[in-house]
């Protein structure tokens, strides 16, 4: 009988060292690989040195908390002789993901006809760490780029980043393209009651969960940042991506990925509340915006229900333990032999379909939980952008009304016979017409962005999710073929019975 | 209808058959239709039937449990009283919440509370008619008189439930019971196939009744993980009417194959219900009765014991020997008849035992298998089509 402490180990192989997340779905649906290296040594990592790479996932209250000191730990890039590709269940399982490679900058002019030439790049994110000591340690990630696109500087870069300079990344590039109609990918969620368990130093199954479920999402994050053609080639990507020393983002709370979109939620519900209702001109924006509303209604209700589902089958998988257990002292104290024996037969069935049970589970989790809450935060974002647009429109609005009360405030000093203060106003109004006009422009260059971002975004979602559900599938037929194995063992054990 | 005795191997003949043929369920009780099929003399018809309820049952029960002729007998346990509190509170609960949730929703959440309710009168149905079945079957308690009033007479029994100065009394007859049953069990016995059985029973018992509440929790969450699936299907469906893109068939396919997945996965969990928990509950209640025989003829040791002292006292003081002398024969007899029959129903009931247990587990294997199949059959075809679509 498996006892708990085997349970963490198994568990504990998923964040080992050169295990990526890609293996650990791959591992449910081949097996599970066998229990290796130590996963969890209590070493302390100097900042200084490269250290031993010993997962360690104490990580301390620093990251929940504002960050202020700017010192870093020093980072060599450390050629990548790590995991394999890493392709997050996101993605197609082959080597290159398809993405448009937009070689034009953002303002161009150029909608349906893309040239999609292929390319390549890979990132994975792995070997979660702690540095530091005591209450200013943190948890440093490993990401490897491996790529043959010419403006990186070398195929393949690792550097080390920790939870903050993803946020500083997402916040950077958020300030940058949201308000042009750009939609940028958020990044994962803050989560203090997480890190906290970490970081009390417990190497035990929730904080070992805690610290893969992050290193996962970050993963996605990162794939899915450079899968927009525009941020791909965003100078702070590619510094995130490749140089050794990366300046601390200061204040990362409030810059956090749930911070910046607050911030854009409540500027849409000013920007709402205060202006008239928008002469929609085009109902292509109405629609999509009807769509996206109900899509997030509804992705929230899937995410609840399968996570949900999860719990369950976690249940499930316990009970089934419990019941086996049971069964083999059943089958201990049957004094009919050959019952006896089927008895304990049955126990060793049921052992092996709770650990099924915990596979699934396990799937049910990393494919479609995971996927659900990143498209949650997604659409946020997509809402977000389409507020931006109605902000574009109100500041155009605006202008039009001040260009108009310009011109009747000329008006009115003609008849009052003030020149120099005739010659401001119209200097003014020419100013104004300018704003105006620069006004209608925005508004036009946004609404054309986000239909081209629109389009973008629903091809990802549309692969996206036809990947994983298939993958998913994938993971019950083989849950089912398993099944199908342990009873087939046990029918004739079953008929033995004399 | 006719629901076989499923956790109980029995030989039935012409001579007597009885099963359950209908059941009505009403308000707050059941009413059980006993059919009766019998070529012996004691009955007028050959044919016939009554109306039974759940007290009148207990009643039989009782009534063979308080015969000293049928100490030495392993009696067929009490079937459990019909219990639809939770299915029922259930219901009314769905009944409030009817605003809160679209209307297929709660016609879906409505079918399935109904079709529980349904498995749960199924169930006692089987359980009251395997009671009925086990008497009919055992060569001495087919010919007890309660039994055929009870087969045949056509009137109410007027078998009220216990008052409450009965109830106490069974309470302390139960606190003895116990007690002496630490005492009895204390004694060990000569004879080594009773001791063995005694010791067997005590340890099988503990581990039946574990294995059966474990069963019971496994199969809940079960049905729990089959709930969320139900949920994730409508939740598809809506998404798959609604999606503007390529996924709207995408979403109403995998919708369409999780509904199928998810009736499948509750019939697992019924059968699994049906043919591992209900065969360790029904286990648990006979190894109890084993226990109680074990304990009457401990009882009765005790008091075959007490009579030869008594009867030794009796002979040095030269008083009253004739009468302990009687009383000394009569605990003899007593003690040996149930020694001789207890032995036999020990011995049948291993057999019964093995032999459910074997039918069970293999049935039990075969429609795992059977859903299994079901499953991947179903996940294999859907595959095929989402990925040919790509």
């Amino acid at each position: 009988m498996r006892s708990t402490g085997s349970y963490a180990h198994q568990r504990c192989v998923a964040c080992a060292q050169n295990i990526s997340n890609q293996k650990l779905v791959q591992g449910i649906l081949d097996s599970i690989p066998s229990p290796e290296a130590a996963c969890l040594s209590a070493e302390d990592i100097s900042p200084s040195s490269n250290g031993p790479r010993d997962d360690d996932p104490d990580d301390l209250f620093a990251e929940a908390t504002e960050e202020v000191s700017l010192d870093s730990p020093e980072r060599q890039p450390i050629l990548s002789d790590g995991p394999s590709p890493a392709i997050t269940p996101v993605t197609p399982v082959m080597i290159s993901p398809r993405v448009d490679v937009f070689d034009r900058s953002p303002d161009q002019d150029e909608d349906e006809e893309e040239n999609r030439d292929t390319f390549d790049i890979q990132i994975s994110v792995s070997d979660p760490e702690k540095v530091g000591d005591g209450m200013n340690a943190y948890m440093v990630y490993k990401v490897t780029t491996k790529t043959s696109l010419s403006i990186f500087s070398r195929d393949e870069v690792c550097v080390k980043r920790r939870f903050s300079d993803f946020l500083g990344l997402y916040s950077k590039l958020a300030s940058k393209y949201m308000h042009m109609g750009y939609i940028v990918p958020p990044a994962p969620e803050k989560s203090i009651v997480g890190m906290t368990k970490v970081k009390v130093g417990k190497e035990d199954l929730s904080s070992v969960e805690f610290v893969e479920k992050r290193r996962s999402a970050l993963e996605r994050y990162l794939l899915r940042t450079v899968k927009h053609p525009a941020l791909l080639k965003d100078p702070d990507v590619l510094q995130f991506l490749e140089s050794s020393e990366l300046p601390r983002a200061v204040s990362t709370q409030a810059l956090s990925g749930a911070g910046i979109l607050r911030m854009v939620n409540k500027a849409a519900d000013a920007v709402n509340k205060m202006t008239i209702k928008m002469n929609e001109s085009d109902a292509w924006f109405e629609e999509k915006q009807q769509q996206f509303e109900n899509l997030d209604v509804q992705l929230r209700k899937l995410h609840a229900s399968v996570e949900s589902l999860v719990c369950h089958r976690k249940e499930l998988s316990v009970n089934t333990a419990s019941f086996a257990k049971s069964a083999a002292m059943l089958g201990n104290s049957e004094d009919h032999t050959a019952l006896s024996r089927a008895l304990s037969q049955l126990a060793e069935v049921e052992e092996k379909i709770d650990q099924l049970h915990q596979d699934q589970s396990y799937a049910d989790f990393y494919l479609i939980s995971e996927l659900l809450g990143d498209y949650v935060r997604l659409i946020t974002a997509v809402k977000g952008v389409f507020d931006q647009r109605m902000k574009a429109w109100a500041k155009w609005q605006d202008a039009q009304v001040m260009l108009q009360r310009k011109r009747e405030a000329e008006a009115k000093l003609q008849y009052a016979n003030k020149p120099d203060k005739l010659q401001q106003a119209t200097d003014e109004i020419r100013e104004w017409e300018g704003k105006v006009q620069q006004g209608e422009r925005d508004f036009e260059q946004i609404s054309k962005n986000i239909r081209r971002e629109v389009g973008r975004f629903e091809k990802d979602r549309v692969k996206d999710f036809r990947v994983v559900i298939i993958k998913y599938l994938e993971s019950l037929v083989h849950t089912q073929q398993q099944l199908i194995k342990y009873w087939e063992a046990f029918l004739p054990e079953a008929k033995a019975i004399a | 209808m006719m629901l076989l005795a499923v956790n109980v191997d029995l030989q039935t003949d012409a001579t007597l058959q009885v099963d359950i043929s209908d059941a009505l369920s009403e308000r707050d009780k059941v009413k059980f239709t006993v059919h009766t099929k019998s070529t012996l003399p004691n009955f007028k018809q050959n044919e016939f039937s009554v109306v039974r309820q759940h007290e009148e049952f207990i009643w039989l029960h009782d009534s063979f449990v308080e015969n000293e002729e049928y100490a030495g007998y392993i009696i067929p346990p009490a079937p459990p009283r019909p219990d639809f509190d939770a299915s029922r509170e259930k219901l009314q609960k769905l009944g409030e919440g009817e605003g809160s949730m679209t209307k297929e929703e709660f016609t879906k959440m409505k079918q399935e509370l109904e079709a529980e309710y349904l498995a749960i009168f199924k169930k006692t149905v089987a359980m009251h008619e395997v009671f009925l079945c086990r008497v009919a079957a055992h060569p001495v308690l087919r010919k007890d008189l309660n039994f055929h009033v009870f087969l045949e007479y056509n009137q109410d029994l007027s078998v009220r439930g216990k008052n409450k100065k009965e109830r106490l009394e069974d309470f302390f007859k139960n606190v003895v019971k116990s007690a002496d049953g630490v005492l009895v069990a204390g004694v060990k016995d000569v004879d080594d196939f009773f001791e063995h059985e005694k010791t067997f029973l005590l340890e099988y018992h503990n581990r039946v009744k574990e294995a059966s509440a474990k069963s019971d929790r496994k199969i809940r969450s079960h049905k729990n993980a089959a709930d969320d699936i139900n949920r994730i299907a409508s939740t598809l469906y809506t998404l798959g009417t609604q999606d503007s893109t390529d996924l709207c068939k995408f979403f109403l396919k995998v919708s369409e194959l999780f509904e199928k997945t998810r009736k499948i996965e509750a019939r697992v969990a019924a059968d699994e219900d049906l043919k591992l928990a209900d065969l360790l509950k029904y286990y648990l209640r006979e190894s109890q009765a084993a226990k109680d025989l074990l304990y009457r003829r401990g009882r009765a040791l005790v008091d075959y014991e007490n009579a030869n002292k008594a009867l030794d006292k009796a002979r040095a003081k030269n008083k009253d020997v004739l009468q302990a002398e009687t009383t000394q024969q009569v605990c003899c007899q007593k003690f040996e008849k149930i020694s001789e029959s207890a032995k036999q129903e020990l011995i049948d009931f291993k057999t019964r035992r093995v032999a459910a247990f074997r039918k069970n587990l293999v049935e039990l294997a075969e429609l795992e298998l059977k859903h299994a199949k079901g499953n991947l059959q179903l996940l294999q075809s859907c595959l095929g089509v989402l990925k040919g679509d790509t």
